[in-house]
């Protein structure tokens, strides 16, 4: 057994909140750095032009690199020899995400209730998903997620008939519905398997994994590959505004799911996607 | 190609501008999203006057983050236009000239944007960063209760935005993906 302190969790927290919405990570740099080669537009090519720059000078002039940073979602893998010692494990995490919110410089944008719609002054509470694992260390992975993306993002509960096609044709439709509300070019993340939950779940997860890496399934991987190709053959473009980048990477996880249901999660994510991980 | 534009937007300006058009303004805008928008509405139903001079202004559909020390404004990227859809044809036929925010609009915004000669602009979603720059002042005007989501009176020097939807009512966001469409 081995006890870690909630205090650990709240100062790592805070301390990813804040780096992760004024830099993105190697992952997202490169992919961006690839689509300004690549994009035939040439408004398509001065918007992403543009977004480098926002990027520099969100780095270099500590400002957020967008307005919207986001609800804090967070990622807890919990080694089950751990024992935690010195209060809430959940009250910890939400202390991390209000000192980071707060100290960072960046907005508030969370509501204490969906219908009364009261700002909580201090984007509290996170969204925490927690995972039980072997071993005695603590990952916590943040990922603020803004919502002109997340607005967009869908679920299917698809039949087993429809198929790898019907998964494709959905993945595509979600993108093409979402258009330029989701600040294009944007990280899809899909959840194909598992339950209504489990699959919005996977595809949130999918979202972390970083922009280039493909999974280790062989067909999995290739869909990945198809489904960029296919999105990016929808023209939205840069901005929304036409041209050959509509997403930096297609991410895509999977799990067992029942006899009669083919359920897709697509969790479109602008190209501000930031995702942050830390051992402790 | 750019042009320059002063705001408010004059009738004369407003004509001239064209879907498509890379356009740098300067001038006073103000920013106003959803919950500015729903108490705008509010105001109106019961007859009370709207925070500011509404004919020939420009609304950013925007809600910043907080300034540093010493500085006008945090980032200040556009958000997602359609969410205002239900508020904006009343806005427009009151005089509204002009809105700058981020993807599709609504059939009825259209009609209204027609009707009353006004433009669309889109502002770079997710570079908010590189927006603030062209902000040299903020004033919260209104709503100051609703914070990020209050509305606030911007000076701005060449605030780069595209004309997505000009008074013709031409769509950039329908035209432009379509060039690229495999």
């Amino acid at each position: 057994m081995r006890t870690v302190q909630v205090s650990h969790i709240t100062d790592a927290i805070k301390e990813m909140c804040i780096q992760v919405n004024y830099e993105l990570s190697p992952d997202m740099r490169r992919v961006f750095e690839e689509a300004e080669r690549t994009e035939r537009s040439p408004l398509g090519r001065r918007i992403l032009g543009q977004l480098s720059q926002n990027l520099e000078i969100a780095a270099s002039d500590r400002i957020p690199i967008c307005q919207d940073t986001g609800m804090a979602v967070v990622f807890l893998e919990i080694g089950q020899e751990v024992h935690f010692e010195g209060g809430s494990l959940e009250d910890a995490v939400n202390e991390g995400i209000r000192r980071g919110y707060g100290e960072g410089y960046l907005r508030k944008s969370v509501v204490d209730d969906p219908i009364l719609r009261k700002n909580t002054g201090d984007n509290t509470p996170g969204v925490i998903h927690c995972r039980l694992v072997p071993g005695d260390q603590v990952k916590i992975t943040v990922a603020p997620k803004g919502f002109g993306s997340e607005n967009m993002s869908r679920v299917f509960m698809l039949k087993p008939a429809d198929g790898i096609e019907g998964v494709k044709n959905a993945v595509v439709a979600a993108v093409e519905d979402a258009g330029p509300n989701a600040c294009p070019p944007m990280v899809v993340g899909v959840g194909i398997g598992g339950t209504f939950e489990k699959c919005a779940l996977m595809a949130k997860h999918a979202l972390t994994r970083p922009a280039g890496e493909h999974s280790q399934i062989p067909w999995v991987k290739e869909l990945e590959e198809e489904l960029l190709s296919r999105i990016n053959g929808t023209g939205i473009g840069p901005g929304g505004l036409g041209g050959t980048t509509t997403a930096l990477a297609v991410n895509v996880e999977t799990y067992p799911t029942h006899i009669a249901g083919l359920p897709v999660a697509v969790n479109i994510c602008c190209h501000v996607n930031r995702h942050i991980s830390a051992m402790l | 190609m750019e042009k320059r534009i002063r705001v408010p937007l004059s009738r004369e300006d407003a004509l001239s501008l064209k879907a498509g058009d890379y356009v740098c303004l300067t001038g006073t805008i103000y920013t106003a999203r959803d919950a500015a928008h729903k108490r705008m509405q509010e105001a109106l139903e019961r007859g009370k006057p709207l925070p500011f001079d509404i004919r020939g202004s420009v609304i950013y559909y925007m809600g910043p983050s907080p300034a540093r020390e010493g500085r006008p404004i945090g980032s200040a990227g556009p958000t997602t236009a359609s969410r205002m859809d239900k508020y904006t044809p009343a806005l427009l036929d009151l005089g509204l000239a002009g809105m700058i925010g981020k993807g599709r609009r609504s059939p009825a915004v259209r009609e209204a944007v027609m009707r009353n000669r006004a433009v669309y602009f889109a502002a770079v979603g997710g570079a908010g960063a590189l927006l603030s720059k062209a902000v040299t002042s903020a004033e919260v005007i209104a709503y100051e209760d609703l914070g990020t989501e209050a509305i606030r009176k911007l000076t701005v020097e060449d605030l780069p935005v595209i004309v997505c939807m000009d008074a013709e009512g031409t769509d950039l966001y329908e035209t432009a993906a379509e060039e690229y469409r495999k």
